[in-house]
């Protein structure tokens, strides 16, 4: 354990990511490139597209990411607890508890409300 | 800084890439057999012996086909996009170990590439890391299909990335560690109940953590049945619809390498890794890695697709409070273990 480490996964997206560019590059002298505009149309089942593309989005995905980063957080103050939780025995546990308890009220909350439901 | 080690690592790193690329293409190949198999029917087995080039062939097709980019698309990232996942892919395997350290021409080769003390949280963390690839290749595509699948991708992903990461929290508070090597060698200790003489696998111990850490590994990866986002009757292909040529197999490519990777993950987590009776060794770790992704496949063949209110209810009504209960259980046994209770 050491920053090498870290600068072994640095080179290594480094690499993968020269990597895809390289195949791409490749690929620009072997393929064909005839763009008519028809062709580059975006795909809709065959018939011209009336409505703006990216137009409006369902509130549901707004309230998913916002549950999600409820939770993220959740889980990133649960990870350290974990790793040192034969330190902590006992009076960590209870505390950790009482965390999980709030978010766990808040879950069976959402729930109630019909957050989670997806109609 | 250790150059000597750097080189070394970055060898083995460069070398692992490489060896993914190469398996990632023929999971194609086994997929395709095997789902043939289970359907009654051949598969491919024409391009070479048992049809062992059909990987080689349609790579080579893929590269010689036009890369369209729509007209109304948001030029630079549609073309980055697909290749932020897959650039992505293939790094979470550089922290699973794959076995003791090589002894070749006076050097230490070691067959972990990055010994991170904080391996898992790495690994959770490329995955969140992937779902940008998706939104953003939805998203500049300026088409209808795209979008929606790519908000429900990445809506499914998150959620289930969720359980996915609670789901190992049992395993960390039993081994007390976030690198995958003390994961390991807690695993290769042996376990004395009674009679019995049983190796200290998670899958053991924590089998409602490794029930969830399956589940949410296969919505993660976006796979059957949980592969809504490129339903077809429904989005056309969802995300990458308007990718063509190697663009779109860019975002094939990730899949494939990430199921992979995920296998690798499974079975080092759970399974005791390169653990195994006889000879520990990479061979295990392959073993158990096959078994996970012949797993992928035979789900695919056998469970038909969620609806999408199913797949949401189930990751925040069944999976999300499983997960907190598996940690409070654990925890409470810990406990009593460790006689604080």
């Amino acid at each position: 354990m050491s920053l090498v480490d870290y600068a072994v996964i640095g080179l290594l997206v480094l690499t993968s990511t020269v990597m895809g560019t390289v195949l791409i590059l490749v690929g620009h002298f072997v393929r064909p490139r005839k763009p008519t505009p028809a062709k580059l149309q975006p795909y809709e089942s065959g018939v011209p597209d009336v409505n703006p593309p990216r137009g409006r989005i369902t509130p549901r995905f707004y309230l998913v990411a916002l549950l999600f980063v409820v939770f993220d957080v959740e889980a990133i103050f649960i990870y350290p607890w974990a790793v040192a939780f034969d330190a902590l025995a006992l009076y960590g546990f209870l505390q950790a508890a009482l965390f999980v308890g709030i978010l766990l009220i808040g879950l069976l909350y959402e729930w109630r409300k019909g957050a989670l439901e997806w109609v | 800084m250790d150059w000597q080690r750097l080189l070394v690592s970055y060898f083995v790193g460069f070398v692992l890439l490489n060896v993914l690329l190469g398996l990632m293409a023929y999971m194609t190949w086994f997929e395709r057999r095997v789902l043939a198999r289970m359907q009654h029917r051949v598969g491919p087995n024409r391009t070479g012996p048992f049809g062992l080039l059909q990987p080689i062939a349609d790579g080579i097709k893929l590269l010689a086909k036009e890369d369209i980019v729509p007209a109304n698309a948001d030029r630079l990232v549609f073309l980055v996009a697909p290749l932020l996942s897959f650039a992505l892919a293939p790094l979470g395997a550089a922290v699973i170990p794959f076995g003791e350290s090589l002894h070749l021409f006076g050097l230490e080769i070691p067959l972990l590439v990055a010994d991170i003390n904080v391996a898992v949280l790495y690994v959770l963390a490329l995955g969140s890391i992937g779902v940008y690839g998706i939104i953003l290749g939805g998203y500049a595509s300026g088409n209808r299909y795209s979008l929606l699948g790519a908000l429900r991708s990445t809506a499914q992903v998150i959620s289930y990335e969720l359980v996915l990461g609670l789901s190992l929290v049992g395993v960390f508070i039993l081994a007390g560690s976030f690198s995958l090597q003390d994961i390991l060698r807690e695993q290769q200790r042996v376990l004395v109940i009674g009679p019995l003489t049983l190796p200290n696998w998670y899958i053991l111990s924590q089998p409602l953590a490794f029930a969830l850490f399956l589940i949410a590994a296969v919505a993660e990866t976006n796979r059957a049945p949980f592969d809504l986002p490129e339903a077809e009757t429904e989005l056309v292909a969802g995300y990458f619809t308007e990718y063509s040529g190697f663009r779109f197999s860019f975002y094939f490519l990730a899949e494939y390498i990430n199921m992979i990777v995920v296998s690798l993950l499974a079975g080092t987590l759970f399974v005791g890794g390169i653990d195994g009776p006889f000879a520990d060794g990479v061979w295990w770790l392959a073993l158990k890695a096959l078994f996970f992704l012949f797993f992928y496949v035979w789900l695919r063949a056998t469970l038909p697709r969620f609806r999408y209110d199913q797949l949401m209810g189930l990751a925040w009504k069944v999976l999300l409070p499983l997960a907190l209960l598996n940690i409070g259980l654990t925890g409470l046994v810990r406990l009593w273990g460790i006689g604080a209770l």
